[in-house]
């Protein structure tokens, strides 16, 4: 890893979510809420279609900080809320979620504090997302 | 109806434990399209001195969706209605990366309830343990519960 300094820009990361990905997700991460894989379902809610599991958009913007870190383990606190929801349509090109990062401070300690946007349709999805790393 | 405020404080007893696997790893890390060696590989992880592979830093929101929300849905004093619930926020604070051959169990903590605008607010803490009593990680979670329209 290069010099880490406040204001250094992590890689970008750009990651594409299909109604696959959203079936695989929910079976590893046992969450079967059906608003993130039946149509019908999402409707009733009142949900603009069906949306993918916030916990997989936090998953995938937890990667743009472990792949530029490395080792997941220097990854020591993480946190997210859940603004605006990724909708998924129902063909092959799926949803874009664009992720960026930002190291805001870098502390006596040896942690850093990572400030992490994820992006669809041009609006962020998370908000506060938050990464505290270990520094080597 | 309304959640009841008073109920904050309330704690769920310590789960039976969840052997975590490498192929549940490998799963996880496949379904959150992540290539990293650290998840699939053990002598990958061995030489970053971890005793086995190591999960993803949101992995333990399969203990928290196995353990927590079920203890939560099926608590008739609390009266969650599931249905209307929606997920508001979600923070991981790690002693250590959750690893393979990990025994770990729950405990879920009730740490706050409001009522806002008509809606319930139900913030959540969520300590993960080895069977042997080491905190591995704090889950914490805001669940938002819209009131009827």
């Amino acid at each position: 890893m290069t010099e880490i300094a406040v204001g250094t820009e992590l890689p970008p990361l750009s990651v594409r979510i299909t109604r696959a990905d959203l079936v695989r997700y929910a079976g590893a991460s046992l969450d079967f809420n059906p608003i993130h894989w039946n149509e019908k379902v999402a409707d009733e809610v009142g949900l603009p279609g069906v949306i993918a599991h916030g916990m997989l958009t936090m998953a995938l913007a937890g990667r743009l900080v472990t792949d530029w870190l490395g080792d997941p383990g220097a990854l020591i606190e993480y946190g997210a809320r859940f603004i605006r929801p990724v909708i998924v349509p129902n063909d092959d090109t799926g949803a874009c979620v664009e992720l960026t990062g930002k190291v805001r401070e870098v502390r006596e300690d040896g942690t850093a504090r990572v400030d992490i946007t994820a992006k669809f349709d041009g609006k962020a999805v998370l908000g506060k997302a938050v990464a505290v790393v270990r520094l080597p | 109806m309304p959640l009841d405020p008073s109920y904050a404080g309330h704690a769920y007893p310590r789960t039976e434990a969840y052997e975590v696997g490498r192929a549940k790893i490998r799963e996880f890390a496949d379904a959150i399209g992540d290539p990293n060696p650290m998840y699939r590989d053990v002598e990958a992880a061995e030489a970053a001195g971890y005793p086995d592979v190591i999960a993803p830093p949101t992995f333990a929101t399969i203990l928290f969706g196995k353990f927590s929300l079920e203890s939560l849905v099926n608590d008739p004093e609390l009266g969650l209605d599931y249905d209307r619930m929606v997920h508001g926020d979600m923070s991981f604070t790690h002693e250590r990366p959750v690893r393979a051959g990990d025994r770990l169990t729950v405990v879920t903590h009730i740490d706050g309830i409001m009522n806002r605008a008509g809606n319930d607010f139900l913030n959540l803490r969520v300590d993960v343990d080895t069977v042997d009593g080491e905190r591995v990680v704090v889950a914490r979670a805001q669940l938002v519960v819209r009131g009827p329209e």
